[in-house]
């Protein structure tokens, strides 16, 4: 599913070059769900930006669902995020007056798919993550936090991605509603989705069944949760 | 993504601050607006001054004794007051032009004119019978100077409706009274009919009279013992005719006259459409200078479009790096951006051309200046404001696309 070969990053700024990640290998299997664990800095946000085809590594190879995402162009790593990525955000990221549906959908205009399907997609996506119906055609800014999230969950699923991907996603909310959060992921995990979860928490990377520890852009411990293991067998 | 969408997209982005959108609209509503109706000002000008020469005469030629001078002034000063051109040369064309209708000589002045005690001092003009037939003239009592009275020097007067009034009132029938033009007795056979025209050419003040009168009693011969016109009118069969009646108009008077350079001629043949386009294009500088004034305003609006929508890219740069980051290309976010400024200029453009009409109307209704809104200069408006969308929106809008996804994300 996901395969990273020696992938390098560096930034540069004027002739001062920064390495973020050195020669990060790993890979990621269909349903697996995973945390990229680091305190900041450690080039765990970076990771997920090449994750997400939002940004090509330096050198190395990425894999996503068998495409070589490393050497794209920009309307090429679009088309990538638009078939294969959903992605959560810390900050939600709504647009604020539109209602839950048409936030759900947004990903489908760019997929150029009718309005009417649109509706029936998002709100099968709406049903996975378990937001209460009666809000589905509310105005996004009159939620609460946990439904916000819950609402940005279902528009990363509503294109049927290959991979979702949250970062920091309970940053912004409190443990409790964080925790029906980080459950809403271990349900679609379940489901057999895919996820790769990015945080600085240990309590929050206990969610998930493997942790992949990074520190100064290198990976430090990749192992599995056996909390998780017990306690939420995988599918297979 | 589709047109509808990206119809949907920026008509709920322009909805989200709709004070803000009001007022960056008006902007081009004023722009637009002006200057729909500053052309329509200056095409009613236009109008209104070929109306009153199209009143002249149709397809009309007109041959003035003097010298000609520089391209495009068509009042040179000398014009119609030397007295080369005479009677003779008026009976030779008559009988060497082909392709023309009609064809008068005229012999003009202002005189006092006088009647039972009220006067007035008006232009003069001795004219044979063709005068109605060039001068598209009609009869509204009495009948026209016939070729008899010409014949016979009797001493009879066609009366133009503004003469009518000053002398008699309009409550009195002129025809069968009595004026006195220089001294001489005249009756009054006729009163033609109102053509409404006013200023240069104002065709209802005048007096007619058979030209052998003007030239024997009024006027006298020239210095060569020659009796003479001050004008004469040919009207050409058709416009496409006009071209040939006016040179050989030349070639005949050229060889009557004995001279072999056209430049030297002494006289001046003059076609009406040559008068038109005179008189168009001063109008035609006119209309520019008021559009060129209210186009400073339309760009003023456009600046007004650029400000608002670089201010709403920064503003919604989370927004772009979130339609980025769920797959939109470059192209769909810059063509986002570039439709709501389009949009917002259009609806301005189309508010605008309401606004400009009204004002124009408003502008016939107070001040009685006639106005004219064409489709074109409404066409034209609807481009421009459409452009402007696009040409002040692109910046912008390129900027929204090139936005790196992972800093427009973090921006706060």
């Amino acid at each position: 599913m996901i395969q990273c070969e020696h992938i390098f990053k560096s930034y540069f700024a004027g002739d001062v070059e920064t390495k973020v990640l050195k020669d990060v290998t790993f890979s990621i299997a269909d349903g697996e769900f995973v945390a990229i664990m680091g305190p900041s800095g450690s080039g765990k946000s970076t990771m997920m930006h090449i994750l997400g085809a939002l940004d090509t590594p330096t050198q190395g190879k990425y894999f996503l669902d068998g495409h070589d995402v490393g050497k794209l162009s920009d309307d090429e790593l679009a088309g990538i995020r638009r078939k294969k990525i959903g992605f959560v955000f810390q900050a939600f990221n709504l647009l604020t007056r539109a209602t839950v549906v048409r936030n759900v959908a947004l990903p489908l205009v760019y997929a150029e798919i009718t309005k009417n399907q649109r509706e029936q997609l998002a709100e099968k996506a709406l049903r996975e993550t378990g937001l209460d119906e009666s809000r589905y055609y509310h105005l996004s800014n009159q939620l609460s936090g946990g439904q916000m999230q819950r609402v940005a969950i279902a528009r990363a699923l509503v294109n049927d991605p290959a991979l979702l991907l949250a970062d920091e996603p309970t940053g912004n909310l409190d443990t409790q509603t964080g925790e029906i959060v980080l459950s809403t992921f271990q349900s679609l995990n379940a489901q057999g989705r895919t996820i790769v979860l990015i945080t600085h928490e240990h309590d929050v990377a206990l969610h998930a069944k493997r942790i992949i520890h990074i520190r100064d852009g290198k990976i430090i411990s990749d192992e599995i949760n056996q909390r998780q293991r017990m306690a939420n067998p995988r599918p297979e | 993504m589709k047109t509808s969408d990206l119809f949907q997209e920026s008509y709920s982005a322009l909805t989200v601050n709709k004070a803000r959108t009001a007022l960056t609209m008006l902007g081009i509503i004023i722009g637009i607006g002006s200057v729909i109706a500053m052309v329509a000002i200056g095409q009613g000008a236009k109008d209104a001054i070929q109306a009153n020469i199209a009143s002249i005469g149709s397809n009309l030629i007109s041959v003035s004794p003097g010298a000609q001078r520089g391209v495009g002034t068509f009042v040179s000063s000398g014009l119609g007051s030397s007295q080369t051109l005479t009677q003779e040369d008026v009976d030779a064309l008559r009988s060497g032009l082909t392709q023309i209708s009609a064809l008068d000589g005229e012999l003009s002045r202002r005189y006092q004119v006088t009647a039972k005690g009220t006067n007035t001092n008006t232009q003069v003009i001795g004219t044979d019978s063709n005068y109605p037939a060039v001068h598209n003239l009609n009869m509204d009592s009495g009948s026209f100077i016939t070729d008899q009275q010409v014949a016979n020097m009797s001493k009879v007067a066609v009366i133009g409706p503004t003469v009518w009034e000053d002398l008699f009132g309009t409550s009195t029938p002129a025809v069968g009274q009595t004026i006195r033009i220089s001294g001489q007795q005249f009756k009054v056979v006729g009163v033609t009919q109102s053509k409404g025209g006013s200023g240069f050419a104002n065709q209802d003040d005048m007096i007619f009279i058979p030209i052998s009168v003007a030239q024997h009693y009024l006027a006298g011969p020239n210095a060569d013992g020659k009796l003479y016109v001050s004008a004469i009118s040919v009207s050409a069969q058709n416009p496409g005719a006009m071209d040939a009646v006016q040179q050989q108009v030349t070639n005949i008077l050229l060889q009557r006259h004995n001279i072999g350079n056209p430049a030297s001629a002494d006289f001046t043949v003059q076609n009406q459409a040559d008068i038109v386009s005179a008189a168009s294009s001063v109008t035609n500088t006119f209309t520019m200078l008021l559009a060129s004034i209210a186009g400073i305003s339309l760009l003023v609006g456009g600046i007004g479009i650029m400000n608002m929508m670089l201010t709403t890219v920064t503003e919604r740069t989370r927004e772009i790096g979130l339609r980025k980051s769920i797959g939109a290309t470059r192209h769909d976010i810059s063509l986002q951006f570039l439709t709501e400024a389009v949009l917002l200029t259009f609806l301005g453009g189309g508010i605008g051309i309401l606004f400009g009409w009204l004002l124009s109307l408003l502008m016939t209704h107070f001040t009685g200046t006639q106005t004219a809104i064409s489709a074109y200069s409404v066409m034209l408006a609807f481009g421009v404001s459409a452009g402007i969308g696009l040409l002040f929106g692109y910046y912008p809008a390129r900027r929204a696309s090139r936005l790196n996804p992972i800093e427009a994300l973090r921006f706060e």
